[in-house]
């Protein structure tokens, strides 16, 4: 794998001073950033559907899951069907991993939610949690039990900084995730502050009677609720398959519920919280590990979390809850 | 209506039928982690155990019963693995190989004692499997005390005066193998510059990486499972990163090489001397690669396992597990990877690690520490 960086064996240097400055933070900023923005495009599914439905989805890990196996099943075919520019490959993957995943998040909705919708609170909650086991066992039985793993797909980058032998590097996969990442929430940002679904999703969010009411299509709303937050997922899927080279059938539990962590520290509900909790917790993470322990970086993520939401029950960016009459 | 009851009697009278050919056959057991991110090491048990209870059968089975087998998961859980030993206890199957991981193999082993099962591992080289005086355990593989020895002894050679950090994934082997290494290492004069822990099935180790390039670390070694290990090797390289990565037997999976690309090239780990080269296994190598499977890593010492058990019943004429663990401790025995003594705490008394080495084709090679 061709890596710019130079060789770092300290050629029996003792050393402890070098990059111990900014240029070890920058590398870990670069690190919590990358990761963070992971954690956000997942934490906007949680966070949308909350929202608008009030419940938590809690089958939204397994879904950015199936995202990450359909990137990978597509980009098995590319490969072997000949296709060997990168940037097409990267495209074609991201559209039909998007378009089918978010198939997946409609039809969870429409089988799981949809029945439930006007019974008791808590039941579509469990159903969701059922979704989780069965989409995660499905894709047990369908694509097997063990990892799959990608070759490196896109490797090289940059060095950014280089100080008393110490090297900041930016590699080319930080930089599509990152990209990507603001370019989709953009994108997302301007549908639902600009378009005429947009509008729909805000006033079913308020009030799904009235919208009903005025003609507000309540069930389509939804669902497009569902398909978007799904087909973020995906690229989520995506990302974490092109920057970890792996992905495996129970990898929707932890990152699911780092995701959901990041969707109620940035205050559940809100678009931009869900992707600055995201990077709160990606950034505590990473630093935490950098300058203490990596042992207790989920300890320090969660209390955290606690200490915010004792301070700012709805999260760093929610609204209080308006009681409805 | 009457084709219905005809229909369900032949059923139920097809039913009767197997369960009495159930009965007929002997029931053993192999549990591993089937599914989950170990799983390319159930494979490995699972395929040497198929083997070996195909060849025992073959060759007229145990005391004129052919051998049946049950393959259990246990996702290198714990409790899981807790679970699957009350399932075999209570099934009355006399004889289990397994488990893969140490934090598995251990709780399940009191639960195998009090159900009367006799254990043998294939695989798991945590020193306390052995160490808690249980009737009923054996093993057929190294212990990590041995197996940091190792480690430690190629690292003092080759790393002196470089910068040498020891990680683990604070599992039962990870933890226990970083432990040895460094209490083997210090015990040379060698100190390490870093020790730290992560967590098992962590997928961005970004951080730890930037660590260790702050540190200028010439040599990681890993007291963890294989996908971890490549997950931090493949950082390291996005990361611009040289550092040599070592660590114990759970590299032994072509798998490693899958996760990591090309850039496993360079990667040490220590494991027994190549079962497949030992001049017993020939045969039964050829015979599992015509069925296109390469018997790496523990599949070989699962089959031993297998064997050690059938051979041991045989002689004892019964399958009553505190008998057949007596006369296991009492002999010698001729298996696929050669002959194996035990000792009274069931550990086998001939071990002896060496160190591998990856290359960039994503294949495995002893190396001789000593010439290097």
């Amino acid at each position: 794998m061709p890596t710019r960086g130079s060789d770092l064996r300290g050629n029996g240097r003792v050393n402890f001073s070098s990059g111990s400055g900014m240029d070890y933070f920058a590398q870990q900023l670069i690190n919590g950033i990358v990761l963070g923005s992971i954690y956000g495009l997942i934490a906007i599914g949680y966070t949308m559907v909350y929202g608008i439905v009030g419940m938590i989805n809690f089958a939204h890990g397994d879904i950015f899951m199936i995202g990450g196996f359909i990137a990978l099943i597509a980009f098995l075919i590319l490969v072997s069907v000949g296709l060997t520019t990168v940037p097409v490959i990267l495209l074609i993957v991201l559209l039909v991993s998007m378009a089918i995943t978010a198939l997946y998040g409609w039809t969870v909705e429409r089988i799981a939610y949809r029945p439930l919708r006007h019974s008791f609170r808590l039941a579509p909650m469990l159903s969701a949690i059922g979704m989780s086991f069965v989409l995660s066992n499905y894709s047990q039985i369908t694509q097997g039990a063990r990892v799959k793993p990608v070759p490196p797909i896109i490797t090289g980058g940059y060095t950014l900084l280089e100080k008393n032998g110490f090297v900041v590097r930016l590699s080319n996969v930080q930089i599509i995730v990152v990209i990507t990442t603001i370019v989709l929430l953009a994108i997302f940002t301007w549908l639902v502050a600009r378009t005429r679904l947009g509008r729909d999703m805000r006033a079913c969010e308020q009030d799904q009677t009235m919208a009903a009411l005025l003609g507000v299509d309540v069930d389509r709303t939804i669902s497009m609720t569902f398909v978007i937050g799904a087909a973020l997922a995906a690229v989520a899927g995506m990302m974490y398959l092109l920057y970890y080279g792996l992905v495996d059938f129970f990898m929707g539990f932890v990152a699911g519920i780092k995701a959901f962590t990041a969707a109620v520290l940035g205050g559940i509900g809100s678009l931009p919280g869900a992707m600055l909790g995201g990077l709160a917790i990606g950034l505590i993470e990473t630093l935490w590990s950098a300058y203490f322990s990596v042992e207790y970086k989920d300890v320090a993520a969660f209390s955290i979390l606690i200490v915010v939401l004792i301070f700012l029950p709805t999260g760093l960016l929610g609204r209080p809850e308006v009681e409805k009459v | 209506m009457n084709s219905l009851k005809l229909i369900g009697l032949a059923f139920g009278a097809s039913l009767a039928l197997s369960s009495a050919a159930m009965a007929q056959d002997l029931t053993i057991a192999v549990a591993g982690p089937m599914t989950g991110g170990e799983s390319a090491f159930g494979r490995q048990m699972k395929n040497g155990a198929e083997q070996a209870v195909g060849d025992i059968n073959a060759a007229g089975g145990v005391l004129g019963k052919k051998l049946a087998l049950d393959v259990e998961d246990d996702a290198c859980d714990p409790k899981q693995a807790r679970s699957v030993a009350e399932k075999i206890a209570s099934a009355r199957i006399p004889f289990v190989a397994g488990h893969y991981c140490s934090s598995s193999s251990i709780p399940a082993s009191e639960a195998y004692a009090d159900g009367n099962v006799l254990q043998i591992t294939p695989a798991s080289t945590n020193p306390l499997f052995t160490e808690r005086k249980l009737w009923n355990v054996a093993r057929v593989c190294g212990r990590d005390d041995q197996q940091g020895l190792v480690a430690a002894e190629y690292i003092a050679k080759n790393y002196k005066g470089k910068n040498v950090a020891i990680l683990n994934d604070k599992t039962t082997y990870g933890k226990g193998l970083a432990d040895e290494t460094k209490k083997a290492l210090n015990k040379v004069g060698f100190t390490e510059k870093m020790f730290e822990s992560y967590n098992k099935g962590d997928k961005d180790f970004n951080a730890i990486v930037s660590r260790l390039k702050r540190e200028n670390i010439d040599l990681v070694y890993v007291g963890g499972y294989h996908q971890e290990s490549g997950l931090i090797l493949r950082q390291m390289r996005d990361q611009g990163l040289q550092t040599v990565l070592m660590a114990g037997d759970a590299l032994a999976d072509k798998e490693f090489a899958s996760i990591t690309g090309p850039a496993a090239e360079g990667t040490l780990f220590t494991f027994g001397p190549d079962p497949r080269n030992k001049p017993t296994a020939k045969s039964i190598v050829e015979r599992f690669k015509a069925k296109g499977i390469d018997p790496e890593g523990y599949t070989l010492y699962t089959y031993a396992a297998m064997q050690v058990w059938s051979q041991a019943a045989a002689k004892a004429g019964t399958i009553d597990p505190k008998k057949v663990m007596d006369t296991i401790k009492g002999g010698a025995w001729d298996t696929v990877i050669g002959k194996m003594e035990f000792d009274s705490k069931g550990d086998i008394k001939q071990i002896d690690y060496v160190v591998y080495k990856w290359d960039a084709k994503g294949n495995y090679t002893e190396i001789n520490p000593k010439a290097s």
